[in-house]
């Protein structure tokens, strides 16, 4: 202890030298911990919003696009699966319930989904969670709108405003539906989904906006208005995607196979958890780049720590021999160094957390708002504690080489007082 | 198991056919045939620069060993202990000043004065018995040696003058009572008149706690003050003086 508390004095002592060290230390073990932590959430936020899901049918193509476009809103889905195969799959035996969608439009950004009311009854996020509402009730007039929480937030609107639709997705549209404007009537509590950044419309809705259009282009000389529309046939004619519940696991891949060999159209059947394991596989090799690179962060970090302890060595020569005089032994003078390089790395490692810890709570709703991840700051899990251990012994280890050159040079020295 | 140190030995310290050398086969710096110091005799111990006052300190404190020959210091054969029970010895029983750059400059004066408890507890615990506490201890020693001024106490240490950096090693020096004080050329950075008032102080110390006092420099004026006079260079000429 004696010699901790002398370490710690020493360290005040240099400050100036030691903080940049301890800066360099700390950015580094938040960017290494930052990247560790982006990646256990993102999975986490992934896999919470697949909650339940057992199947996501949609037209062929790959399965990654299918996931990304049904059920995070990334991408944009190139074909779409006629309303009769929607009704032959849920009509199947196995299957317990569906939620149809239809993507495709916006809303200053945010996309429009198209359902209908199972949706507020069987989608599930987090551990088996069902949707709740902050405020009003799902849609039930033609042009009532239901918005996710972020929706709502960003865009400041409460029950009974009224919204626009733009045909396509993205910020930069050129058409609007705005002979047909929505009515909010609902609005849902958050859930850390890209539901938040959703603006929920009926299936018939689409229908109906888009029943003077053809081919993403409103046909010409033809207008028909909101009111004229609600007399029409207003049954899809095709939708983007359908998430399945079975009514047993078992079922899956006999249900998976009738999807896949449907012989009317050409159609795809993805397992969620496939699928994200697909995910991760792409993903992973770029978050390993980014690991290794944060890694020799670190390392660079400690070899600033072990250049500052060797530098400071030599004229540190007088106050060994001072040390040795009043009874310190070589194991001593050897602790000391130790003892200045662990408290370095601990005060960094610390200071790195404490950082990453301030970016977390800024980024936190900044992410939820445009990316639709829910970021949870939690204590560190098992892995990062690991990843702090490791850091740790490393920046103990960088003090044993300065460490044992005082101890042979205090050794050597003795009692003279080499300057 | 602890060396059972005798700190009634007397003489203190007794020195039979020395001889030290860095490496073996280059020539000693130092010779000695005998040499013993009784308790309480203040020793001055001279030699030309180089001629080995440093190395026979050393050899005294236990931070070296000798190359042949016998160092004993109270009651223990200094070259048959390990270099740890040299050092706890050292610890426990033998205050040092040096020429110059005594202090920690990132410790405070009483940080810098109860050094020696930080390593021996054996001196923590005679402070504390005979002031209460060693900071107790730190600042009787300090104003016995005219540096009782609050103010001066609680400046940073490289501020200090060099007579009062020096007091201040002495302080550290008396901490806890040892029964032996080295000292290498405490002086020599010191004028005339600090120098004398200097010795006085130090003389003083030695004389209340029966203190054994060996004081090595190349100012043969300070000699008479001093109950013995030791020339190293009648026993050992300086031939690997570097």
């Amino acid at each position: 202890m004696a010699i901790l508390s002398l370490a710690w004095k020493s360290l005040l002592n240099r400050r100036a030298t030691l903080f940049v060290t301890l800066c360099s230390i700390a950015l580094s073990v938040a960017l290494l911990i930052g990247i560790e932590r982006l990646r256990i959430e993102t999975r986490t936020s992934f896999t919470q919003t697949v909650s339940g899901i057992d199947l996501i049918v949609g037209a062929r193509g790959g399965s990654l696009p299918l996931l990304l476009y049904s059920v995070f809103r990334i991408g944009q889905p190139t074909n779409n699966l006629s309303w009769e195969s929607y009704l032959d799959l849920a009509d199947h035996p196995r299957v317990a319930w569906t939620i149809p969608l239809s993507l495709g439009d916006s809303h200053r950004g945010h996309p429009v989904l198209g359902t209908n009311q199972d949706y507020f009854t069987h989608y599930r996020y987090g551990h088996g969670r069902p949707l709740a509402f902050a405020a009003g009730k799902p849609f039930a007039d033609l042009y009532d709108a239901v918005l996710g929480a972020e929706v709502a937030r960003a865009l400041g609107y409460g029950l009974g405003d009224e919204i626009i639709v733009a045909h396509g997705l993205g910020e930069a549209v050129f058409a609007r539906h705005d002979d047909k404007p929505f009515r909010v009537v609902g609005i849902l509590a958050r859930t850390g989904t890209p539901v938040d950044q959703t603006v929920h419309v009926s299936l018939e809705a689409i229908e109906a906006i888009h029943i003077d259009w053809q081919g993403g282009a409103p046909i010409p000389g033809l207008t028909i208005s909101a009111e004229e529309a609600r007399a029409m046939d207003l049954t899809p004619r095709a939708i983007t995607a359908v998430l399945v519940g079975l009514d047993s696991r078992i079922a899956t891949f006999r249900v998976q196979r009738f999807v896949n060999e449907y012989r009317q159209e050409p159609l795809l059947a993805i397992l969620p958890g496939v699928a994200l394991a697909e995910l991760w596989t792409v993903i992973g090799v770029g978050e390993r780049a980014l690991l290794v690179v944060a890694g020799f962060v670190v390392l660079v970090g400690l070899f600033g720590l072990l250049t500052v302890l060797l530098t400071s060595l030599n004229e540190r020569r007088r106050e060994m021999a001072i040390l040795r005089s009043v009874g310190a032994r070589p194991g001593h003078v050897f602790a000391l160094i130790v003892g200045e390089a662990g408290l370095v790395t601990l005060l960094g490692t610390l200071l790195g957390m404490a950082l990453l810890y301030g970016l977390l709570f800024i980024a936190q709703p900044l992410v939820a708002a445009h990316l639709g991840l829910h970021l949870a700051i939690g204590w560190p899990a098992a892995r990062e504690a690991a990843w702090l251990a490791l850091i740790l012994t490393a920046g103990l280890a960088t003090g044993l080489i300065p460490a044992y050159r005082a101890y042979r040079t205090s050794l050597a020295d003795g009692l003279t007082m080499r300057l | 198991m602890r060396t059972a140190v005798d700190t009634t030995a007397d003489p203190v310290i007794r020195l039979a056919k020395l001889a030290f050398r860095w490496r073996t086969g280059t020539a000693a710096v130092l010779r000695l045939d005998r040499l013993e110091i009784r308790r309480g005799e203040r020793v001055f111990v001279s030699a030309p620069s180089g001629g080995g006052k440093t190395t026979l300190l050393g050899l005294l404190a236990g931070v070296i060993a000798p190359t042949e020959g016998t160092v004993e210091v109270l009651g223990q054969r200094m070259e048959r202990l390990s270099g740890a029970r040299r050092d706890r010895l050292r610890a426990d029983h033998i205050g040092y000043v040096f020429q110059l750059f005594n202090l920690i400059p990132y410790l405070s004066v009483i940080d810098n004065v109860t050094l020696p408890g930080r390593f021996s507890r054996r001196r923590r615990t005679r402070a504390a018995t005979r002031t209460g506490s060693p900071e107790a201890e730190a600042r009787r020693l300090l104003a016995h040696l005219d540096l009782g001024d609050d103010g001066l106490v609680r400046r940073p240490v490289t501020q200090l003058s060099v007579g009062q950096q020096q007091r201040v090693a002495v302080a550290r020096a008396l901490m806890g009572s040892p029964e032996i004080l080295l000292a290498d050329e405490p002086t020599s950075a010191l004028d005339a008149d600090r120098r004398e008032a200097f010795l006085t102080l130090l003389f003083d110390e030695c004389a209340a706690t029966n203190l054994t006092l060996i004081l090595a420099s190349h100012d043969h004026t300070l000699a008479s003050r001093f109950d013995r006079a030791i020339a190293l260079q009648d026993v050992a000429p300086a031939a690997a003086a570097t």
